[in-house]
């Protein structure tokens, strides 16, 4: 296997509400290669979005740590680009505004953010459409600003958080096909964080599951589907398979979540 | 059929705004030459019309109109700027906000042009009276808006910013700012106008400055269409802040 660029090592995190600590991310550790995309799913409240955060250093681990080639974060770091689940770009500046964000930030030279900026829009397919605002642009295509404004950056990882999921299927699909295409052209680092089966079996070349609370690594799914992948492969048989191997291994974890969201509902008298 | 549909025509809004308006004079002239509307209380349209070039060559309206519009800069300008400051320096300390907030918006809605006899006592009968007034007036909004707007950030921009490592500073000029910008500026214009009614209405009651004042000497001679030419130069002052709020907010949301 080559040589991991994240290392996640037993990661804990837990919170304090009143007098109870509840566990939310329970010693997770996985590695991800370069150029590899390892997607985790699990059950809503399995604490998926608290792992985004800690890796991301957007918040605080209890225990463990985040190793990017080989130097331990410890909080936000360029090495690490995030794109998130909500719709995330500025609304009062253009798309060429919104991507070259982070460049400005970082004191990046004009003609070099320019030259960047060009280049992943044209990457993400937005070319033509530079001096439009975010509100001009459908959903799918503000979320492929967002990816283009992370990847500008240059991460060592791409950590995506259900970058899909405020979107409908046929965009979902389309947009799966155009990260595929990105991954595979950039050989980007990637860790995708999913609700859904059929986007994880599509886009990675590992699957970890996770449990129910607390949030445990039940199982790591290696996906051997061929690449260069497009959507068309979710028709294919080996698709199914996997998709039904994974839903195997997550089914008791999803009825965990819905009993105990059921048990949280007040009883009818 | 080529071309755009009428609907989407750029110049249909302004046509039809001025087209209501000069329909609306119409109506009046019309009923007030009926008689259906005493002429005592309101001037013909036509009348107001002709009164324009007296006002401006015997009144002087002008330079009346530069002073209620340099007092009104001067006011929006403190407004502006000690309004947003308060407004920021309330959303950083939380126990200050939940302190202030409720009395603040009443503040708001308290009549506040009534307290020019305290004013006068502490600034004497000149422009700093009326200026001070039209401040203190329009503070309010300008001080809640800004909360509002500040807080209604919303926390994954937040959050992209806090990705890309940005100092608190940088968080706060790059993105909570920009961000809170359309808010803070209603809060803006609504502190002008505020600022503008107070203004106009304190030189109307210590008969000093401008359009207030010729409004006031107006009334009292009873000549109805000079005074309500003169109230057209207060619609005036009005409009240019309102187009030079708007300038002002798209330029900081291009530098931003």
């Amino acid at each position: 296997m080559a040589t991991p660029v994240l290392r996640v090592e037993n990661i804990v995190k837990r919170f304090v509400t009143g007098s109870a600590s509840i566990t939310a991310v329970d010693h997770v550790s996985f590695t991800v290669a370069q150029g590899e995309v390892l997607a985790i799913i699990g059950p809503s409240g399995c604490g998926k979005s608290t792992l985004f955060n800690v890796i991301g250093g957007l918040a605080g681990s209890d225990e463990g740590r985040v190793i990017v080639e080989g130097r331990t974060l410890s909080g936000p770091d360029p090495a690490i680009g995030m794109v998130f689940q909500e719709e995330s770009t500025f609304p009062w500046r253009t798309v060429a505004d919104n991507v070259a964000f982070p460049l400005e930030v970082a004191g990046v030279a004009r003609t070099e953010r320019l030259k960047r900026v060009h280049h992943y829009l044209e990457l993400v397919g937005l070319k033509g459409f530079e001096q439009h605002h975010p509100a001009q642009l459908s959903g799918g295509m503000r979320q492929r600003v967002a990816i283009a404004r992370t990847l500008a950056f240059g991460p060592k990882v791409l950590l995506m958080d259900e970058p899909f999921a405020a979107l409908d299927e046929q965009t979902r699909l389309l947009l799966g096909d155009k990260v595929l295409q990105i991954q595979q052209a950039l050989a980007q680092t990637t860790l995708l964080i999913t609700h859904s089966i059929a986007e994880a079996v599509q886009l990675s070349d590992r699957v970890l599951v996770m449990t129910y609370r607390p949030g445990r690594v039940k199982r790591i799914v290696d996906i051997k589907l061929p690449r260069p992948r497009t959507a068309e492969i979710i028709g294919s048989k080996d698709f199914g398979l996997y998709v039904a191997e994974i839903w195997n291994d997550l089914r008791d974890e999803a009825s965990l979540g819905m009993k105990d969201a059921e048990a949280k509902l007040p009883q009818a008298e | 059929m080529s071309g755009r549909p009428l609907a989407e025509a750029k110049w249909l809004p302004a046509t039809l705004g001025l087209g209501g308006l000069a329909s609306a004079l119409a109506l009046a002239e019309l009923l007030i030459r009926l008689d259906w509307v005493s002429r005592f209380i309101v001037p013909l349209p036509s009348e107001v019309l002709v009164s324009f070039e007296r006002i401006i060559v015997e009144e002087d309206v002008l330079s009346r109109f530069l002073a209620t519009a340099g007092e009104a800069l001067a006011a929006a300008f403190l407004v502006t700027l000690i309004g947003v400051a308060l407004g920021v320096f309330l959303h950083r300390h939380r126990l200050l906000r939940s302190a202030c907030e409720s009395w603040v918006a009443g503040l708001a809605a308290a009549p506040l042009v009534l307290l020019y006899p305290l004013f006068l006592v502490i600034f004497g009968r000149n422009a700093l009276t009326i200026v001070m007034i039209g401040f203190v007036s329009g503070l309010p909004p300008a001080i809640l808006k800004t909360v509002e707007g500040l807080s209604g950030t919303r926390k994954v921009l937040l959050d992209v910013g806090r990705s890309f490592s940005l100092s608190p500073a940088q968080l706060f000029w790059k993105i909570q700012f920009p961000s809170a910008l359309p808010v803070i500026f209603v809060g803006v214009r609504l502190g002008l106008m505020f600022s503008l009614i107070n203004i106009v209405g304190v030189e109307f009651l210590i008969n000093f400055g401008g359009l207030g004042q010729i409004v006031n000497e107006l009334a009292e001679r009873y000549d109805l269409a000079g005074m309500y030419a003169a109230i057209c130069f207060v619609i005036l002052v009005s409009v240019c802040f309102f187009f030079a709020s708007e300038r002002l907010e798209r330029w900081l949301l291009r530098a931003s």
